[in-house]
């Protein structure tokens, strides 16, 4: 047996580690807990860029696989990414550090805690991002929700509770249908691993097409809230709205496309059927997302809110691109997840900065920002003109892709999420003008400082990413090819096995149970050959 | 071949400048950021010099000259329909005149800019964002394919909205940038949807492909429209964004917020235009696409009597032009849509000239008139301000189509074609020739009332003063060639041959729809001109000379006629005087409806009072039901999360349950 990297569980587990770090440290030495932690993510970031060096875009399999045996025969700690989980690694390990630079001076309350959350959350994420485990998934999936629980009810703004109930509320009502599903799964196939339950679902017994819908479902409904597709995005305003700086950019950044994540990796390859069934309305609803979301945004007062209605918009072009089902699309789905990281993440930044002058978010209480504040509106301006999708910045890429790989099946489809670049247009300058241009109209705003060296190197870091990201999209995108054909290969595989079935009513037995533990050791014994490979 | 072999370097001067000035230019004396920006300019304008010099030696065949840089897009290049865009530039006939017009009218009017900008606060700024806005233009006129245009397309836009927005502390400045921005974008809408469709019809965006591809589908005819013809009437909508064609011109107009070398190069001489130049450049598409065609012309004839009636009662001196620009952009597509490309490329070449020039000079006089636009307030001009004077009416009887002058030539070509070309119209043609007859009466009504009769302002107040060399220069270069741009039209006259559409023809014949049109096309071409006699006393020269009449009779003979004639026909007066009251009709049925619904009904309502009333509605009945375990709701978060996950294992258990007794 060949050693398996750990470069993984390095990349996973470094930020914990790094907490216990930080818990060392007495409560009160401020400087040193900001020093290690963003020492420790920065370390992260560069060691997860070890992934690229290693990473062979031609083989759709999983890379950098991890297995061993973990709670019982059939729960494992199994790690790997492929071309759809690679860059979201690198995303939120980009963003952390970001992150901890922004709260650098605008936390003031137990700030151990504080950067011990956002390590935490660090950690849940990547390991979203790389469980082969669905168990160990759900428990990754579970520990994003606490941290980011605790940053918004405790370093949130004034409605902190409300607005933390209510995403611990959505989310875990999403949680508990996903765990549903993830039981059944197992019980029909007595395993958690994600590799051996798609192989179950394509070499052994397909599921009925009803029992595959209510999966599909149930998983389905948990990463919806997630994104939030419209109508289930009513959390993510009030928690972006109360949430720290910090807690907005890896919120917006990385947390909402764990549920776009989620459906590439279960929804699709899991359930294609039902998902091909459900694809129309899906792909309304996303739809209907970009375009409400873009209206309502429009008419917000707040600049955080604003902000927050535009991902609803946003998150519903990747939702489409995925429900397009063709190749073109869903590589532009994937790199519109992480210009919508960069970007909307960078936007939250920005907002951040005018709130640490001014304690306020209001649109009204700006104006003539670019007066006092030159450098910082015009670094607001460019992130606004990436989200925009200003081509050739980095968010016109991925709508376009989308777009474009949308239009081959469903020309109204794309005509109509097409309308969304018109209406990016108007929230943003219009809200642009009003906070940047004009008279200064409140006193106050007339002697506030403009970027700090520390402001600034966040705002040149995102916005060299976003240049690069916006000429150099092909080295991404051929990253993303390979296991992108290979999931909707291994779709049309199994619809195409299922019409068989369907046509031959009589040779595919109706119902058949397999008695667990037979079923199990075999895929044990599957399991350990496909290690050994 | 240094030039050919490295196209990037004409986009890469300006864009450096840009760079150099925006990122340094705040701490520099103003000295240092004229030389980058002029500096690379006049070096881009050089390099396409030497460009065209070295394009003229090319054999026809090696013409559309195509280099490839890098692979900017590509998806799902391992399937059968690879997605996959190059940056890539190309150079025809077609380009080579849109760069020569670009780099040499931008490089007069950054030359014109130290002089008029050289108060302003943020000197440096003004600059980057014109440097940025002749890279964009130039990416947009030298693109091997749509998307590489659409870049050029979308960077003019922003830089358009910058420039417009220069003076940000004035609210209507910042207001007009983003009107502008928005309005073009809703015609981009289209244009995406175009290219979306484009590249699903030929499976690729790169113009020789997708023409080659195109020449070998059934063209559409007038009775039927195809895939081609919506390809055409989606980009078309681009256009009329773009170039601010009815119903879309509103932005232009507000436009004028900006400096008045921005509204010269931007809003007349260049951006503008692009809409023009994509039609001519996907000519192939569209003279396969007779309705998108008709079309095309159908817009520009009615925009450019529409908009000119509108400069008949303006009083702001830009706003007359602007309404002026917009109507000469529909002589231009006019030309482009009855098939005359070469003369609407023509008519966009001169335009850029007396149009720049006359921008420029009404620059002049506000310079001179220290900040005063209301024509109403200035008069007798002439004497004060000579040069801005001479210049002036040089480009306004370039702009009547007084014959000699520039755009006598190119508008006759188009209202020709128009008359007895291939595809005439005689409707449109007289559309065409109605708003010539107006357009020479505003015009000339804007010379007199500026520069003829007695001043009517105050003289002690206002220190009127010609403008300095930097400024008067350039509008000498451009009255000359407003005089003498149009001669390589002139041979034509006596039955010789137009060198402007002979140089052009190339690209408007490179995919001719048969091989009889391709006879038939060069048939035309070879057909005796007209004769100079009835050249001269043409239509056109009639109307335009009545135009003039009137316009004298009105501002200089007897100045009360026009307020007897607004006092006869009143009502009219009212609504050509508040331009139809256009801006009205989309603020109340567009702009307020859609604002208000997404407050009340999508934000207040379906938001808050529909979904997050059933989740907070849920949530109260749960608290409720479990009123007996009261005691157990300590308020305290961390206790509601403990209740969650017990709730959720209870309900997974329960459903287990449940799904185990289905089996």
């Amino acid at each position: 047996m060949e050693t398996q990297s750990l470069l993984l569980t390095v990349i996973t587990f470094l930020p914990l580690a790094s907490v216990a770090a930080l818990l060392v440290l007495r409560s009160d030495d401020h400087v040193w807990i900001r020093r290690i932690a963003l020492a420790a993510s920065v370390a992260e970031f560069v060691i997860s860029l070890l992934l690229l060096r290693g990473f062979d875009s031609t083989d759709a399999a999983y890379q950098f696989q991890e297995f061993y045996n973990w709670i019982g025969p059939s729960i494992h700690y199994h790690l790997g990414i492929d071309g759809i989980s690679l860059f979201l690694v690198l995303l939120t390990t980009f963003l952390t550090p970001l992150a901890i630079l922004c709260s650098w001076n605008s936390i003031h309350e137990n700030v151990k805690g504080f950067f011990v959350c956002l390590l935490v959350i660090e950690t849940a994420m990547i390991g979203v991002f790389v469980s082969l485990d669905l168990f160990l998934f759900f428990v990754f999936w579970e520990l994003t929700l606490i941290p980011m629980y605790f940053m918004i009810g405790m370093w949130g703004h004034e409605r902190r509770i409300y607005a933390a109930v209510k995403f611990i509320l959505y989310t875990m009502f999403g949680s508990i249908l996903m765990l549903v599903a993830i039981l059944w799964l197992y019980r029909h196939t007595g395993t958690f691993d994600l590799p051996m339950i798609e192989d179950f679902l394509a070499r052994g017994v397909p599921l009925s097409p009803t029992t595959e819908l209510w999966l599909f479902g149930a998983f389905f409904l948990a990463f919806a809230i997630k994104v939030p597709l419209f109508p289930l995005h009513t959390w993510l305003p009030d928690a972006h709205t109360e949430a720290p700086t910090a807690g907005s950019v890896i919120l917006a950044g990385v947390m909402l496309k764990l549920g776009t994540y989620g459906i590439l990796r279960f929804c699709l390859p899991l359930f294609p059927s039902a998902a091909h069934r459900m694809a129309p309305l899906i792909a309304v609803l996303a739809i209907i997302g970009i375009v409400y979301g873009a209206l309502v945004a429009t008419v917000q007062h707040d600049l955080k809110r604003l902000v927050a209605y535009t991902s609803v918009s946003h998150l519903g072009f990747v939702v489409l691109g995925i429900f397009a089902f063709s190749t073109i699309s869903i590589q532009g789905s994937i790199y519109q997840m992480l210009n919508h990281g960069v970007s909307t993440g960078a936007l939250f930044l920005a907002v951040g900065m005018l709130y640490d002058r001014r304690h306020t978010h209001e649109i009204k209480e700006f104006g003539g920002l670019t007066v006092p504040m030159p450098i910082l509106m015009a670094f607001f301006l460019f992130i606004a003109l990436s989200s925009l999708a200003l081509p050739p910045l980095n968010g016109f890429i991925g709508e376009f892709l989308i777009l474009i790989g949308t239009f081959q099946s469903h020309h109204a489809w794309a005509a109509w999420a097409a309308s969304g670049a018109v209406l990016s247009a108007i929230y943003l300058l219009w809200a642009y003008q009003r906070v940047a241009f004009g008279p200064v109209t409140v006193e106050k705003n007339r002697t506030l400082p403009d970027v700090s060296h520390r402001e600034r190197l966040i705002l040149v870091v995102v916005a060299a990413a976003i240049i690069f990201m916006g000429v150099a999209s092909p080295l991404f995108t051929r990253r993303m090819e390979t296991s992108t054909n290979a999931m909707l290969q291994q779709m049309s595989d199994q619809l195409n096995r299922a019409q068989e079935a369907n046509r031959r009513p009589a040779a595919a037995p109706p119902r058949v149970i397999l008695p667990a533990r037979s079923s199990h050791s075999a895929l044990a014994t599957f399991a350990e050959r496909r290690v050994a490979q | 071949m240094i030039l050919l072999n490295h196209l990037w370097i004409v986009l890469a001067l300006p864009l450096a400048g840009a760079a150099i000035n925006g990122l340094l230019g705040r701490r520099w004396p103003k000295s240092a950021v004229n030389s980058v920006a002029i500096g690379s300019v006049a070096l881009a304008f050089l390099a396409v010099a030497e460009l065209v010099r070295e394009f003229s030696s090319l054999a026809a065949a090696q013409i559309p000259w195509v280099q490839s840089y890098f692979t900017w897009i590509a998806a799902g290049t391992s399937t059968q329909s690879p997605f996959r865009i190059d940056f890539a530039l190309q150079v025809d006939q077609l380009t080579v005149i849109m760069m020569l017009v670009v780099s040499f009218v931008g490089l007069l009017i950054h030359i014109y800019s130290t002089g008029y900008m050289a108060h302003e606060e943020g000197y440096y700024r003004f600059f980057a964002y014109l440097n940025l806005f002749t890279f964009f233009m130039l990416t947009l006129v030298m693109a091997a394919n749509l998307i590489v245009m659409f870049v050029g397309w979308e960077g003019v836009g922003l830089c358009s909205y910058l420039l417009i927005g220069f003076w940000f502390l004035k609210k209507s400045a910042a207001d007009a940038g983003k009107k502008a921005f928005i309005t073009t974008r809703v015609g981009d809408f289209a244009f995406t949807v175009g290219i979306l469709l484009a590249f699903w019809t030929f499976g690729s965006v790169t113009f020789g492909d997708m023409f080659g591809k195109a020449a070998q589908m059934q063209p559409d005819t007038i009775s039927h429209a195809g895939v081609l013809t919506t390809i055409c009437i989606l980009l078309f909508i681009g256009a009329i964004g773009k170039s601010a064609q009815l119903p879309l011109y509103v932005w232009l107009p507000d436009a004028m917020e900006g400096p008045t070398p921005v509204s010269a190069l931007i809003h007349a001489a260049t951006m503008v235009t692009a809409g023009v130049y994509m039609v001519a450049r996907m000519n192939p598409l569209y003279s396969r696409a007779p309705i998108a065609l008709l079309l095309v012309a159908i817009v520009g004839a009615v925009t450019a009597l529409y908009s000119a009636t509108i400069g008949l009662l303006q009083t702001d001196i830009k706003k007359v032009l602007a309404y002026s620009t917009v109507s000469q952009l529909g002589y231009m597509f006019l030309g482009c849509g009855v098939g005359a490309y070469a003369a609407g490329i023509f008519h966009l070449m001169t335009h850029a000239f007396f149009k720049g020039l006359l921008f420029l000079a009404a620059g002049s006089v506000i310079h001179a008139m220290g900040g005063e636009q209301d024509m109403f307030k200035m008069g007798g001009l002439r004497k004060k301000i000579p040069v801005t004077y001479w210049t002036m009416l040089i480009a306004t009887l370039a702009i009547a189509g007084i014959p000699g002058f520039a755009g006598y030539f190119s508008k006759d070509e188009i209202l020709d074609a128009a008359h007895s070309g291939p595809n005439a119209n005689l409707w449109l043609w007289l559309l065409g020739l109605i708003g010539a007859g107006l357009t020479s009466f505003y015009m000339f009504r804007l010379i007199f009332l500026t520069f003829c009769g007695k001043p009517r302002f105050d003289e002690h107040k206002v220190h009127v003063h010609e403008s300095p060399k930097n400024m008067t220069i350039p509008l000498a270069i451009l009255a000359f060639l407003s005089i003498f741009g149009g001669w390589l039209a002139l041979p034509h006259l006596a039955g010789g041959i137009d060198y402007f559409s002979t140089f052009l023809k190339p690209v408007f014949t490179a995919y001719p729809l048969s091989a009889q049109a391709a006879v038939e096309a060069s048939a035309e071409a070879a057909s005796p001109a007209m004769s100079v006699v009835h050249a001269l006393t043409g239509w056109p020269v009639i109307v335009a000379i009545i135009g003039l009449l009137v316009a004298w009779w009105f501002y200089i003979k007897d100045t009360e006629a026009p307020k007897r004639l607004a006092k006869s026909v009143h009502g009219l007066y009212v609504l050509v005087f508040n331009k139809y009251f256009v801006d009205e009709i989309y603020a109340a049925l567009i702009v307020r409806p859609l604002l208000w619904i997404s407050t009340n009904i999508f934000w207040h309502g379906v938001d808050e009072r529909l979904i997050d009333g059933a989740v907070n509605g849920t949530a109260r009945v749960a608290r409720e039901s479990g009123g007996k375990l009261r005691e157990l709701q300590s308020g305290n978060a961390r206790s509601y999360a403990t209740w969650i996950i017990i709730g959720a294992v209870g309900f997974t258990i329960l459903l287990l349950g449940v799904l185990g007794m289905v089996r």
